[in-house]
């Protein structure tokens, strides 16, 4: 279990990413944005850039960051000051997002987890002593926390679950049972907010405590994707839970899917930073690299590439922004969510590949960031919803027909 | 204990510099903005002296509204108010004499600049300001002490290092290894959105500079490889060729 960020190896290379902003949308951003944004990434340039490539080749969670990114402010930074957390908008959330994911997508996942997983429903759906109880902690990375809806047999079809709980008999606690898989932060979460089934059928959230009896987080080993975050199991063998962890708030699918749309949110912003940095550390080798004579972002094989790239990211981020304002307003619908998710992380899938033949040989190596983005994304356009379930919700909102079974 | 950081507002370090009206201006055109690196050393050495000795830290910043950007991520970082001279910067004496006029009236133990502002690197501004002020100056510190009213501080000298004291009030200059910057976090971030600004008409002054023109250095020339066969040849190419010995 590594803490410390001096045990791993520094990179000699300086991170000298800057954002590609082809249409001027900065003229879009308060001053405020902008000095969050730059804020989180002089904290990754400083802290982060410099180990993740070693972070990610031993596949070792870098746990010291969980304590740094919470002082820096990026757990839930849209929700109430009264809890701890930021009370800032939804383009400063999806801005931490993005700059966090430009250096890696498990470090972003790790903040999307506990800000959107995690704090989210327990803001949402808990009762005021949980909110008090938890967020406040959870906001300054005191406590890590995970996010249990995914089971081993139901993943696109969460509904099917069958991880329950029924009363105890003593009528003060609940028994938990069954298992939860492709957790991110599970095996270093302090708590986790988990969805089953009561006694009626009905999911609910129930908030576990690391420590409770037959509580167990087996860790997912030998990954080739989110090297830098911790994935695990949940598994409840029997675990007595409090009735007071239970969330007062939901009932249904409704509950995890709250959480998802925010998740997701973040994912669009996020997506589209490991984008940006793939650009733009192909961009910078197209002009130093010298072949035939002359640099290749001379050949127009090469430039296409830019080409296509920088359009396509440059729409995601029109999109992109359009969306946190709509977040901003309550009006962002969940199918505009999920259309922004899964174009973003596509198009980042996109420029991952293509930035990478444009390095050769060099973009296979550790020496430069997108082979890492690569395997990430592969990651990202599974899980909060695959590409196609997200094709699917877009169907089922334009046509009213559903096609998902 | 009453703090001064004078705070300049400089092009990112990164910038790819190059000249309007006639090679006389900077052209500031896409260019981004951040806080003088070695301004937020002093920053943040301030900060650090006023939490462990009490007292509060106030930067000024002499330019237009457009500064304005780099002065909250001043109070961002921690100081507790801001004040920008509405006026733009044209050259150190202009600087030094609009400070000094702000600062007169205020009683400062302790006034900070950086060594230089990396735009012009003109160095000046503690000295004048000292000056102006009637206060002892140390410039390019590498770190200071307060104990009392003795400011202890060690600056480096050629071949070694000098450790001297001085009494305060007093105006340095800060050198890189004078602390590690801070970077703000989101709760500095919104407490910067109410701390005082003061914005301050500037007090006259005559220009006693202009700028004739700028010059870049010329661009970088190849590199011409010699092989180990003919590394005897290399202090000949260097006599004739590249004419440097």
């Amino acid at each position: 279990m590594t803490t410390n960020a001096q045990e791993f190896t520094k990179a000699n290379k300086q991170d000298v990413y800057n954002h590609p902003d082809y249409y001027l949308l900065d003229e879009l951003l308060s001053e405020e944005h902008k000095l969050i944004r730059s804020t989180v990434r002089d904290y990754v340039k400083k802290e982060l850039s410099p180990i993740i490539e070693d972070v990610a080749q031993k596949a070792v969670f870098p746990r010291f960051m969980v304590k740094e990114l919470g002082e820096l402010g990026c757990y839930a930074p849209q929700l109430p000051v009264e809890y701890g957390c930021g009370g800032m908008d939804y383009i400063t959330y999806g801005l931490m997002m993005q700059e966090l994911e430009r250096c890696d997508s498990g470090v972003r996942s790790t903040a999307s987890v506990q800000g959107s997983l995690v704090m989210y429903p327990i803001y949402k759906f808990g009762s005021e002593e949980q909110k008090h109880k938890y967020l406040p902690k959870l906001a300054k990375g005191d406590l890590l926390g995970c996010f249990g809806l995914t089971e081993p047999n139901h993943g696109s079809d969460p509904g099917g679950m069958t991880t329950n709980f029924k009363p105890a008999g003593d009528g003060k606690h609940v028994i938990l049972n069954g298992a939860k898989m492709w957790i991110s932060n599970s095996p270093f979460a302090d708590i986790a907010v988990v969805w089953a089934k009561n006694e009626n059928g009905k999911i609910k959230g129930i908030i576990v405590e690391r420590g409770m009896e037959g509580f167990t987080t087996p860790e997912t080993h030998n990954k080739w994707s989110l090297r830098a975050s911790a994935t695990g199991e949940l598994v409840f063998n029997d675990v007595l839970v409090p009735v007071e962890n239970i969330l007062p708030g939901v009932e249904g699918l409704k509950g995890p899917l709250t959480c998802l749309n925010s998740a997701r949110y973040g994912i669009s912003w996020g997506a589209l930073g490991a984008a940006m940095d793939c650009y733009d550390t192909a961009l910078r080798y197209s002009k130093e690299r010298i072949q035939f004579g002359k640099p290749i972002a001379g050949f127009q094989l090469q430039q296409k590439k830019l080409a296509e790239m920088i359009t396509e990211i440059t729409k995601a981020q029109l999109l992109t922004w359009r969306l946190g304002v709509l977040m901003n307003e309550g009006r962002a619908t969940p199918a505009q969510i999920s259309m922004a998710k899964r174009n973003n992380v596509d198009l980042a899938l996109n420029v991952a590949r293509n930035a990478r033949q444009m390095l050769g040989g060099m973009g296979i190596t550790g020496e430069y960031p997108i082979m890492r983005h690569m395997m990430n994304l592969e990651s990202v356009v599974t899980y909060e919803g695959t590409h196609d379930i997200h094709l699917l919700i877009t169907g089922l909102d334009i046509t009213g027909e559903n096609a998902f079974a | 204990m009453k703090i001064l950081v004078c705070v300049s507002n400089v092009p990112d370090t990164t910038t790819k510099v190059t000249f309007t009206e006639n090679n006389t201006q900077f052209n500031t055109a896409g260019v981004q903005f951040i806080i003088n690196p070695y301004d937020e050393l002093s920053l943040t050495r301030g900060l650090e002296l006023t939490e462990k000795l009490g007292g509060t830290v106030t930067t000024i910043t002499v330019g237009l509204a457009d500064t304005e950007a780099s002065i909250r991520k001043a109070l961002a970082i921690g100081a507790t108010d801001a004040v920008r001279i509405n006026a733009v910067p044209t050259d150190a004496y202009f600087v030094a004499e609009q400070i000094a006029a702000y600062a007169k009236a205020e009683n400062f133990d302790l006034i900070f600049t950086g060594r230089e502002s990396i735009d012009y690197n003109g160095g000046q501004v503690c000295g004048l300001l000292a000056e102006m002020l009637g206060l002892p100056s140390v410039n390019v510190i590498t770190s200071i002490e307060i104990d009392g009213t003795t400011a202890t501080m060690e600056r480096d000298i050629d071949g070694g290092r000098e450790k001297l004291t001085a009494n305060l009030p007093l105006v340095v200059s800060a050198q890189k290894e004078l602390t590690e910057p801070r970077i703000p976090n989101m709760r500095g971030i919104m407490a910067a959105r109410t701390k005082p600004l003061k914005v301050v008409e500037p007090v006259a002054s005559e220009l006693t500079s202009a700028a004739v023109g700028f010059e870049l250095p010329a661009p970088k020339g190849s590199v011409k490889l010699i092989s180990v066969e003919e590394a005897g040849s290399l202090i000949s190419i260097l006599h004739n060729e590249a004419k440097i010995i």
